[in-house]
């Protein structure tokens, strides 16, 4: 028996399927406060998850750091394709 | 496209938003803020007690007046060593390499030192020009002397910090590069050149932490002479 069709705005990111995902961050609110919201919830997430557990190890901070090297290797590459097969550095 | 090592200092550019944006507000980021809980996560405790011990350090010599910059300390020395910690970490840009920033930070803060010394106890701020117990004979050139070096403070805040990180971003990259070199050729040069680079990296990170605490330790020191 098929599920009720739920309208895209109350579907969950997951739930969402890839060719509708542009007209579902249409239906958020996007103004500044809301972006801020959204990054506070993400932020709190993650925190209640990973670090603010009684016996949080590394792994909270690595995932962070390591994001941190992949978003700055995304930043930098422009600059860093022109080191890779260059016969004088 | 000519390309040296020192490419890696400038500021690069995505989408239109710099790195540097990013880099700097990962300190922000990175710290969670205290809850009022009485036992807290394991990297609460460690923050907790890390910037306890740090200020309660730092606070030792200066007097009750003094003590109004405690929070500015703390979070000076914090903001600091991030960001030269983070600055180790492959791909990443380190804004205290810019001499822009540094100059931002040191001339700002030691300013705000030598007005308060001289609005409060403008005698004793000028007193600290001249030595006890120098000869009379003396007493000219050393007020020039003293006053030369009291406006190098600044610049010499700004510019130990850029340089020290800068030179050690530098020989990462340069034996770095020897070692990735010399490795089809000669391999045992390049394992001898490896372990070079593991302590350098070893020294960089002491480097990171140490340059940020003489940063503050200096500011503290000036605070003191005026307060």
């Amino acid at each position: 028996m098929a599920d009720k069709p739920v309208p895209l705005a109350e579907k969950r990111l997951m739930d969402v399927k890839l060719g509708e995902l542009m007209s579902w961050i249409s239906t958020k609110d996007l103004s500044p406060n809301g972006i801020i919201a959204a990054v506070r919830r993400g932020h709190d997430r993650y925190y209640n998850k990973y670090i603010n557990v009684k016996k949080g190890g590394i792994g909270g901070i690595a995932m962070l750091l390591t994001s941190y090297v992949v978003l700055s290797y995304i930043w930098e590459y422009d600059h860093i394709k022109h080191d890779r097969w260059r016969k004088y550095h | 496209m000519m390309l040296s090592f020192f490419d890696q200092f400038a500021s690069p550019t995505y989408l239109g938003i710099p790195l540097i944006a990013l880099a700097l507000s990962l300190p922000w980021i990175l710290y969670p803020t205290p809850s009022n809980r009485w036992l807290n996560n394991r990297l609460l405790t460690l923050q907790a007690w890390f910037i306890n011990r740090f200020t309660q350090q730092l606070l030792l010599p200066l007097n009750i007046g003094g003590h109004k910059w405690a929070m500015l300390f703390a979070s000076l020395m914090i903001f600091l060593m991030t960001l030269n910690l983070l600055g180790l970490l492959p791909y990443t840009f380190t804004p205290t390499t810019q001499l822009s920033l540094n100059m931002g930070l040191a001339v700002p803060l030691w300013l705000a030192t030598v007005i308060i010394g001289m609005r409060n106890q403008p005698t004793i701020a000028l007193g600290h020009l001249l030595p006890e117990g120098t000869p009379a004979p003396l007493i000219p050139v050393l007020i020039i002397i003293e006053t030369i070096s009291l406006f190098i403070r600044p610049l010499a805040l700004g510019v130990r910090l850029t340089a020290n990180l800068t030179a050690g971003h530098l020989l990462i990259q340069l034996i770095a590069t020897a070692a990735f070199v010399l490795f089809p050729m000669m391999p045992t040069v390049a394992i001898l050149t490896s372990t070079v680079l593991f302590l350098l990296t070893l020294l960089e990170v002491a480097v990171a932490m140490i340059q940020a605490y003489v940063f503050v330790l200096l500011l503290s020191l000036y605070l003191q002479e005026n307060v």
